[in-house]
């Protein structure tokens, strides 16, 4: 009997586990370097970040501070929330896509560009203000259709290899693959610095890398589907604290 | 100008022998990798780390192809009274920085 109720447990799909961050899968070494601040790589964009949030720029000369304040305080929770809808698109919107919207239409300031070294720098300084905050996602009616083309998306087969986004997170987290070990995938850390690339990225890229590991065709850099995804990957999230930024293999 | 991270204790008593931890902001590209048009890269790294307490060397390092971008490094000291701890980077393209920092003992 007990057998068997450990049987069942080893082979329950990990929306049904309990919720583990990808931090709990990395060695020791890589746990401490996200564990302390003056480690952490990633605090070297956070930096930047935290320049780049009280340096003027566009025509009125004025910067994320001259309208936002402290962003210790004004910034609080905010990356926790995220997907949010976005009146002006009418679509929803990830918080990179909310900081480049705020630098050009209300800063009045030259575009950040996706993966740019300034909107991931801001992003990084944004999101450590919600670090230790647990994942809420908006009880907001108008991201349902994402949400929910989010979860198809994850549950698609995709590329040559023909494998699914759950097939790997869902029905083999835990297990290895070559020398990683499949994490749930869980977005509570972007954006973090990855030790294989060397430096800060966001999560669109980390699908990215799990759609080219697959040889499907990634999307382009905040396409929708990438906002979907990231919906979807929050809202399975909910409740998980905020690690932004953190450190991954 | 690089960004530099420097973690100091924040107390230290007069003959504590301290650890001092820095990270620098480098790609520390190793001249070996080609780039996404095929050519390979040209190299670009930090040659050497010097770590003077007042006049004096305290820590010095080689820097390789093969060391990680934006690399860490760590030593210790020994703080017999207060100065200034002046930390500097060289490396190709003419790279040179340099980071002080006063160092008071209680
Ligand atoms: C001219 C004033 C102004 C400037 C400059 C400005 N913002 Fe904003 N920002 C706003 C307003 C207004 C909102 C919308 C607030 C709301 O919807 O509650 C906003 C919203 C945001 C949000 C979403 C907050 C939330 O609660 O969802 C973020 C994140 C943000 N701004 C970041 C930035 C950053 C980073 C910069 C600098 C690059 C910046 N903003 C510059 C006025 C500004
Ligand atoms: C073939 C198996 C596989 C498939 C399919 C796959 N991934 Fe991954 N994914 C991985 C592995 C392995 C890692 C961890 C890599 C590492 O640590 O180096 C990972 C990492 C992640 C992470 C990072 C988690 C963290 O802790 O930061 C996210 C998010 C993620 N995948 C989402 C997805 C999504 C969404 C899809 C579908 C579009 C997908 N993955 C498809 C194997 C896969």
């Amino acid at each position: 009997m007990k057998r068997l109720a450990l049987l069942a447990l080893c082979c329950l799909p990990a929306a049904a586990q309990e919720l583990r961050s990808g931090f709990e899968d990395m060695a020791r070494e890589t746990q401490a370097l996200q564990r302390e601040d003056a480690t952490n790589p990633a605090m070297l964009w956070v930096q930047e970040g935290e320049a780049l949030w009280s340096s003027p720029a566009g025509a009125n000369a004025q910067s994320c501070a001259s309208c936002h304040g402290a962003a210790e305080t004004s910034m609080r929770g905010v990356a926790a929330r995220y997907p949010a809808w976005d009146e002006a698109s009418a679509a929803p919107t990830d918080l990179a896509g909310r900081i480049a919207q705020c630098r050009t239409e209300r800063q009045g300031a030259p575009p950040l560009e996706r993966e740019s070294p300034g909107l991931l720098a801001l992003s990084a300084y944004v999101g450590l203000q919600s670090r230790g905050v647990a994942i809420s996602p908006p009880a907001d009616p108008r991201l349902a259709p994402a949400m929910s083309q989010g979860a198809a998306l994850y549950a698609e087969r995709r590329g040559q290899l023909d494998l699914s986004c759950a097939q790997c997170h869902d029905d083999n987290a835990g297990r290895r693959l070559a020398g990683s070990t499949i994490p749930q995938a869980h977005p509570t850390g972007y954006p973090l610095y990855r030790l294989e690339w060397q430096g800060l990225g966001s999560l669109q890229r980390r699908l990215r890398g799990c759609m080219t590991g697959v040889r499907a065709e990634p999307f382009r850099y905040g396409a929708p589907e990438y906002i979907a995804i990231e919906a979807f990957l929050m809202g399975r999230a909910t409740g998980m604290a905020m690690e932004t930024p953190a450190v991954r293999p | 100008m690089a960004r530099v991270l420097i973690n100091i204790p924040r107390e230290i008593r007069a003959g504590e022998t301290i650890a001092i931890r820095t990270l620098i902001q480098h790609a520390m590209e190793s001249g070996y990798r080609p780039g996404a048009d095929g050519n390979v890269v040209p190299r670009d790294i930090l040659r050497r780390f010097t770590a003077r307490f007042d006049d004096e060397v305290v820590f010095a390092a080689e820097f390789s192809p093969a060391i990680a971008a934006n690399p860490f490094l760590s030593f210790t000291m020994n703080v017999v009274a207060g100065g200034t701890l002046t930390l500097r980077w060289e490396g190709d393209n003419g790279f040179d920085q340099t980071e002080t920092r006063r160092i008071t003992v209680a």
